[in-house]
């Protein structure tokens, strides 16, 4: 299973998530497009998951993002059917999981896919290491085997010397490594990661984000990264989809989000971001005029756009934005500080955005 | 001139107390006039007693040919039987020396030092009182129906707590057990299983069993649902879930389970006796029933011991760190407990040596003798003016009032107080206890309760409101209620005995007693726990501390107090009822007549039945809002 091409690879197709008694009923009828209020008011059910579909593929950070409520985390619970979809089609390494029967889901969830929580779901009664250790011990592993794997793990966080503490004798930021080792142990192809780190302070969180984004270099997993936090979405995502009230308003590159909001809702949420820490090159290249000089230093045009301004500043020549060898436009003083300005907005070309995802990973 | 200005209110707006008073007028006249009309006096040979006492005959006749009795009822009797002999067969062969070196074994493993010579020098106290073969008699008892309770509880408590639905199922069970008083299941257990050591088992087992499945659904339920989504989430079985996560998380709250069990058990092997469970409840029952003290004070003080000692034991296990292992030390220091005992067993003589006995049954008696003369006056005065001026006036208002009078002012309270449903279940109850030909005991027990509970909920409110306003008061007092609670209910007679002598006063005195410590608890919980941060802003609007109180604390803590008026009276209840043994009278007194006599089995058995219809009419009365805890807020 791990040889295959795309074991790590993830795919939701029209995926609903109703809770309430009649949750079938409603999805059958009309119902199912009131807004949640609505139907809650109507029906008595509520909608978490609202026909969402996404694809991840092997390797990647896919992140989800939205306020509380949005069905963010239900989502990620449909995904090994910890909640039970009420309706969709979900495979991962091209494995159907709905149709999976428990044994099979079972097999699933202890060797393909793990799972971080956001309150740790640590086991208070025992050691550090039996934590780590706990996905072993259910598949039935021996426990010399499964200390020394544990260990190995503990290691890889950063945990060593605290295999036989307990859970509450370490900080959360800590305790969250445990819940990430015991994640880790198991070698799955896929992790889930539901609001990790909004449980922790800001600086422990940033060091937490900078461990994953490490992992993630070390160890390659796919990761379905759950947060509430733009800047961590930002920070991890390669690929990132915005849900509002149990459906994705828009997926895309941290550069798409922020430079082509799909509506008002992204557009609001992305207002704050420092763009010209998301925004790359291509973003403001415009064809060369009439005349100008083309001798100026060249930037590939996947450069962040902040990280212009020191060639910009060192030659008063306008950039040559490039992609290869194809020139693909150029950028000047002017067209900086104009978009530095905040001035460019309605100049952006949306059309022309397509730039690949897994290059515009932003200031990490 | 002037009239026009006074005459034209636009629209006449009733007051909020005109309705209540205006009924509570209606009920006056109702009474005056009717008064003495359409009352039920009791008559001893009703034919439903006759029934039942007829039934009772027919399945003495048949109790070896019935296939009922013969294919299901004997075998559980047989097999309870068997478990009842078995215990105490081994606890008999340990001998003396040898039981307390391995209760003192076990104490030290619970819980240390402090715990293990608790254990040891409680264990000799029975045989200093010269009631060892009781206190081991009673052991047995408790310890096979403690035994049997968990084994059919923890996995149903499990049961309920992984699931919502069976939760609904059990929790209206429960209740309804939970506010029988421990006579009500006397009769029909004696009825299926005969009287003696089974019946008693049993009678124990179903009494304690309540709190077995309660508290065992509630540890499930509490486990933080994290750990166990986290289980799922790697691929765990249900099972493994269960064993690895859920039954270890849930480990201390089951101790207590284990506890709360232990000491119901207690409290009902006494009330067993009177269907001739062996034990220390013979000294106990023949003490109450002769009014002697000093008959029923050793055995009353070995139940104690035996309850603070156990109590100790579990407390100390669930308190226990798990990851604190048990030490090599500590084992070895048991094993030489266990084993000294064992070793001295056959070197001592088998009997407790009759010298190191003290029998005080005539200085007890002699020193109670001497307060009843000497206290004489205080004690009958206030006894005197109390059973004139309370008692006696309203015993002849509900036992003269017409039966659908009193029936009528109970649905409206109920209506009232809780809703349409509990008023009909409470007028359900009513007019069972008309039919079934106990109307006028039920409305003197009613009388009892009615007057303790009022009393008891003065005195709980007062108390819980100092302790939730002083903390060095509170510290004062928790203790005394943590004691109050591990003591058996019978206990509480022995002082009202001592002061009162058998009357309908001691009765209700000591239901006073047994019922305050859980209210004032109850109470000083609820207020305690509203939130800080209403405090702090109601103070920070210069509310003054009885601004506070009154407008703030005891609104909030409104739940808590229905519910501690509730328990008040579902113990009162049960006191009031077992007061019987000590001159409180009516049903209860039936009962106890049931069991002795014969020919009254059938009354005895209607009054048990009755009993159980009043305590479920009082708590739909006060059932008010949402007290109990639902299933969703954990049972």
């Amino acid at each position: 299973m791990r040889e295959s091409p795309d074991s790590g690879a993830i795919g939701v197709e029209g995926l609903w998530k109703i809770f309430g008694p009649r949750a079938e009923r409603v999805l059958d009828s009309d119902d199912r497009f009131l807004e949640p209020g609505a139907l809650r008011e109507k029906t008595g059910c509520t909608p978490a998951v609202r026909d969402v579909s996404f694809e991840v593929s092997p390797g990647e950070v896919f992140v989800v993002m939205g306020l509380s409520g949005s069905g963010k985390s239900t989502l990620v619970r449909c995904l090994t059917r910890l909640i039970e979809p009420t309706a969709g089609r979900i495979t991962i390494g091209g494995e159907d999981v709905r149709a999976a029967s428990p044994a099979r889901l079972r097999e699933l969830r202890r060797h393909h896919v793990s799972m971080v929580f956001q309150h740790f779901g640590l086991l208070p009664h025992r050691r550090v290491i039996d934590n780590v250790a706990y996905g072993l011990e259910i598949q039935g592993t021996g426990k010399a085997a499964r200390h020394a794997r544990a260990a190995d793990i503990l290691s890889l966080v950063g945990l060593d010397g605290h295999a036989d503490s307990y859970p509450d004798q370490l900080s959360g930021g800590m305790q969250q490594r445990v819940g990430l080792a015991r994640a880790l142990a198991v070698e799955p192809q896929v992790m889930l990661f539901d609001e990790p780190f909004s449980a922790l302070d800001p600086l422990i969180r940033r060091d937490m984000q900078a461990e994953v984004v490490r992992l993630h270099r070390e160890v390659g997993k796919t990761m379905v990264f759950i947060t509430h936090d733009l800047s961590e979405a930002l920070k991890l995502g390669e690929r990132i989809a915005i849900m509002r009230a149990g459906a994705i308003v828009q997926i895309g590159t941290p550069e798409e989000l922020v430079g082509a909001p799909a509506d008002d809702y992204v557009a609001d949420f992305v207002r704050d971001v420092p763009r010209s820490h998301v925004l790359t090159l291509r973003w403001i290249a415009r064809p060369p005029e009439e005349g100008e000089p083309l001798d100026g230093p060249a930037l590939p045009a996947v450069t962040l756009i902040k990280d212009a301004i020191g060639a910009a500043s060192s030659s008063s020549r306008p950039i040559r934005v490039v992609d290869g060898d194809e020139l693909v436009g150029v950028v000047d003083r002017v067209d900086l500080l104009s978009f530095l300005a905040g001035q460019d907005v309605s100049g952006l070309d949306v059309s022309g955005s397509d730039a690949s995802g897994s290059d515009a990973v932003a200031t990490a | 001139m002037s009239s026009t200005a006074v005459s034209t209110p636009s629209r006449f707006r009733v007051p909020g107390w005109v309705a209540p008073t205006g009924i509570a007028l209606l009920f006056v006249v109702a009474y005056l006039i009717f008064q003495g009309t359409g009352t039920l006096p009791h008559n001893s040979e009703a034919p439903q007693f006759a029934a039942v006492t007829e039934l009772r005959e027919w399945i003495d006749d048949h109790r070896n040919d019935n296939p009922v009795f013969l294919y299901f009822l004997n075998y559980i009797r047989i097999f309870v039987e068997a478990l009842f002999s078995l215990l105490q067969t081994t606890l008999y062969a340990l001998g003396w020396p040898g039981l307390i070196g391995v209760m003192g074994a076990l104490a030290w493993l619970a819980g240390g030092w402090r715990v293990a010579l608790g254990a040891v020098a409680g264990f000799c106290s029975f045989g200093v009182f010269g009631l060892w073969q009781a206190s081991v008699d009673t052991l047995a008892l408790v310890a096979s129906a403690v035994l049997l309770s968990l084994v059919i509880g923890i996995p149903l408590g499990v049961w309920a707590g992984l699931s919502v639905r069976v939760r609904k199922l059990f929790t209206p069970v429960l209740d309804v057990m939970q506010i029988m008083p421990h006579f009500a299941y006397l009769a029909p257990l004696a009825l299926f299983f005969h009287i003696g050591a089974p019946a008693g088992v049993i009678a124990t087992m179903i009494y304690s069993i309540p709190p077995a499945i309660r508290i065992t659904a509630l540890a499930i339920q509490r486990v933080s649902p994290t750990a166990v989504e986290a289980s799922a989430s790697l691929g765990a079985t249900r099972a493994q879930t269960l064993l690895k996560v859920h039954l270890p998380l849930a480990r201390s709250t089951m101790a207590l389970a284990i506890n709360q069990t232990i000491m119901m058990a207690l409290s009902m092997v006494v009330i067993a006796n009177l269907i001739s469970a062996p034990g220390l409840g013979s000294d106990i029952i023949r003490g109450l029933s002769r009014a002697q003290v000093g008959i029923m004070l050793p055995a009353g003080l070995a139940i104690v011991v035996m309850a603070v000692v156990l109590d100790r034991m579990m407390v100390s296990v669930a308190k226990r760190d798990p990851r604190n292992k048990i030490g090599r030390s500590s084992l070895v220091v048991a094993a030489v407990l266990a084993g000294a005992g064992l070793i001295a067993a056959p070197l001592l003589p088998r009997e407790w040596p009759a010298n190191l006995t003290i029998n005080l049954v005539s200085e007890i008696n002699d020193v109670v003798l001497w307060a009843e003369t000497s206290w004489f006056g205080v004690t009958s005065f206030i006894k005197d003016t109390f059973s004139n001026l309370v008692l006696n006036p309203l015993e002849h208002l509900f036992t003269s009032a017409p039966w659908w009078l009193v029936a009528a002012a109970v649905l409206v309270v109920a209506w009232r107080i809780s809703g349409v449903r509990p008023a009909l279940t409470a007028l359900a109850c009513l007019l069972a206890i008309a039919l079934l030909g106990t109307w006028e005991h039920s409305m003197r027990t009613l009388t009892t309760v009615a007057v303790a509970v009022v009393v008891t909920l003065v005195i709980g409110l007062l108390l819980g409101v100092a302790a939730a306003r002083w903390d060095t008061y509170s510290a004062f007092q928790r203790p005394l209620l943590d004691a109050a609670q591990t003591m058996p209910s019978f206990v509480y007679l022995l002082p009202a005995l001592a002061l009162f002598g058998t009357t309908r006063f001691t009765a209700i005195f000591a239901s006073i007693i047994f019922a305050v410590p859980p209210v004032v608890r109850l109470v000083e919980d609820g207020i305690r726990t509203v939130p800080a941060t209403v405090v702090e802003a109601a103070t920070s609007a210069g509310s003054t501390s009885g601004q506070l109180l009154w407008k703030v604390q005891l609104p909030m803590a409104r739940r808590a107090i229905l519910l501690a008026a509730n328990q008040g009276i579902v113990m009162t209840l049960a006191m009031v009822v077992v007061g019987a043994l000590v001159g409180a009278g009516a049903l209860g007194y039936d009962v106890v007549l049931g069991f002795s006599q014969r020919t009254d089995f059938g009354m005895g058995f209607v009054a048990g039945v009755a009993m159980v219809l009043l305590g479920v009419m009082l708590d739909r009365i006060t059932q008010g809002a949402d007290r109990r805890p639902s299933p969703t807020k954990g049972m």
